[in-house]
């Protein structure tokens, strides 16, 4: 039982942590385009 | 004479056990499956001849002194040797495809919740919680990443999950195409998202490294040895005035550190400690860790999909893994099987690509979180 607590708890921190640390990290890409603005960007964005 | 000739010669021969024999014929078939099959054979081929060279009766290679004792000491003790190796990967490494579209990292994260979810099974199965924790992170599909883990926490479990790991690497085209239209419909496979062109500055090409190691230092301070090293690798090829370190670290030292790790990892097969009950589960959880992570990046893909309106295709988020370009050729696959029209490869490198900083952060997560539970 403790087992599986320790476990559970661990994957909900974990995933959590993962995913508003990846998160932040594209913020920080998005940001990083925006003061630094891209020369050419084109996007063709055709749904078939 | 005779006699002292005879137990000469014989003794290598006599003390020749069961599971010596049966790790040396392990060992074959690794180097066999690297030759034959082309699986990792940069890694599969020293781990395979390591093990045969271990499992050899009184050469003492691995005894104090031994000469794969002290390659072992110096570089998977000290963990100098998967540190190294990330310094290769970071150099080989090109970031930009993350730009194309930021939010997609999302889906790079899930691809990391296979790692927490096997940690579950694996305390379900008995394992200690350390050990469990060293298991899931074969579902980072990372060899380094697991051999940095398991080589300073579980030091028990690090030959069979160092195999498993790059043995499962290797299989991920033939492992994750299956789940991939199991969990998706024929529809969903279809969505074409279109083609994005991204071009970025060199200066955010450069600072991009140096805020990624800060920032993910900051949140996990454990895994800045693992970050560190792979942020130092890309920084060195794209602040474009160390081509010479770039190359080194692409070529020659990403080519020894190999070699050495792969030796090291082979000298941890020894029969008495590889042929056991443990290795076969570890091996079962490893690749259920890689199905739970490869769904885990399809159902937050469907989840994406749904929220923007029917412009995600779901395959993507199956390449939220670290095996780099593997996964993100498999969705290309079963893509444009569905709709010879899609054209994903573009969308999934951006997820592959963030796989690869996610397993690592995934790790340091874990890592700050044992140690903080004091379990180490």
């Amino acid at each position: 039982m403790e087992n599986l607590e320790f476990g559970l708890s661990l994957a909900l921190v974990g995933m959590g942590g993962t995913l508003v640390g990846l998160y932040l990290l594209g913020l920080i890409s998005n940001l990083l385009l925006k003061i630094f603005p891209v020369k050419s960007r084109s996007a063709d964005k055709e749904n078939k | 004479m005779l006699d002292i000739a005879w137990k000469t010669f014989s003794e290598g021969v006599m003390n020749l056990g069961f599971n010596e024999a049966l790790m040396i014929l392990i060992g074959g078939l690794l180097v066999f499956l690297a030759i034959r099959y082309g699986f990792e054979p940069l890694l599969l081929i020293p781990i395979g001849f390591g093990a045969i060279l271990v499992n050899l009766p009184m050469t003492g290679l691995m005894e104090p002194g031994g000469l794969l004792r002290i390659i072992y000491d110096a570089g998977i003790v000290t963990e100098l040797f998967p540190c190294l190796v990330f310094i290769g990967i970071g150099a080989m490494a090109d970031f930009t495809p993350i730009f194309a579209n930021p939010r997609i990292l999302l889906l790079s994260a899930a691809g990391q919740f296979g790692i927490f979810l096997t940690v579950i099974l694996a305390l379900m199965l008995g394992f200690s919680k350390v050990d469990s924790c060293a298991i899931g992170i074969i579902g980072a599909c990372d060899g380094p990443t697991a051999i940095f883990f398991s080589s300073q926490y579980a030091p028990g479990l690090l030959g069979a999950i160092s195999v498993a790991a790059y043995s499962y690497m290797s299989l991920v085209p033939i492992i994750q195409p299956p789940i991939m239209k199991m969990l998706t419909t024929k529809k969903e496979r279809m969505i074409n998202m279109g083609v994005t062109k991204i071009s970025v500055r060199p200066v955010v090409k450069i600072i991009f490294p140096i805020i990624v190691t800060i920032f993910v230092s900051l949140i996990a301070p454990k895994g800045a040895p693992l970050i560190g090293m792979l942020m130092l690798g890309n920084f060195l090829r794209e602040c474009g005035v160390v081509q010479r370190l770039s190359n080194t670290a692409q070529n020659e030292l990403a080519n020894i550190v190999t070699l050495l790790l792969g030796i090291s990892i082979g000298a941890t097969m020894s029969g008495d400690s590889f042929v056991r009950l443990s290795t076969l589960k570890v091996f079962a959880l490893g690749l259920v860790a890689i199905v739970l992570d490869t769904a885990c990046g399809i159902f937050l893909g469907k989840l994406m999909n749904v929220l923007s309106g029917g412009k995600i295709n779901p395959l993507i988020g199956a390449a939220g893994i670290s095996a780099f370009p593997m996964s993100a050729r498999c969705v290309q696959k079963v893509g444009q099987q569905a709709n010879p029209q899609n054209f994903l490869l573009m969308h999934a490198v951006s997820v592959n690509t963030g796989g690869q900083v996610g397993s690592i952060v995934a790790a340091a997560i874990m890592i700050s979180l044992i140690i903080k539970l004091g379990l180490v």
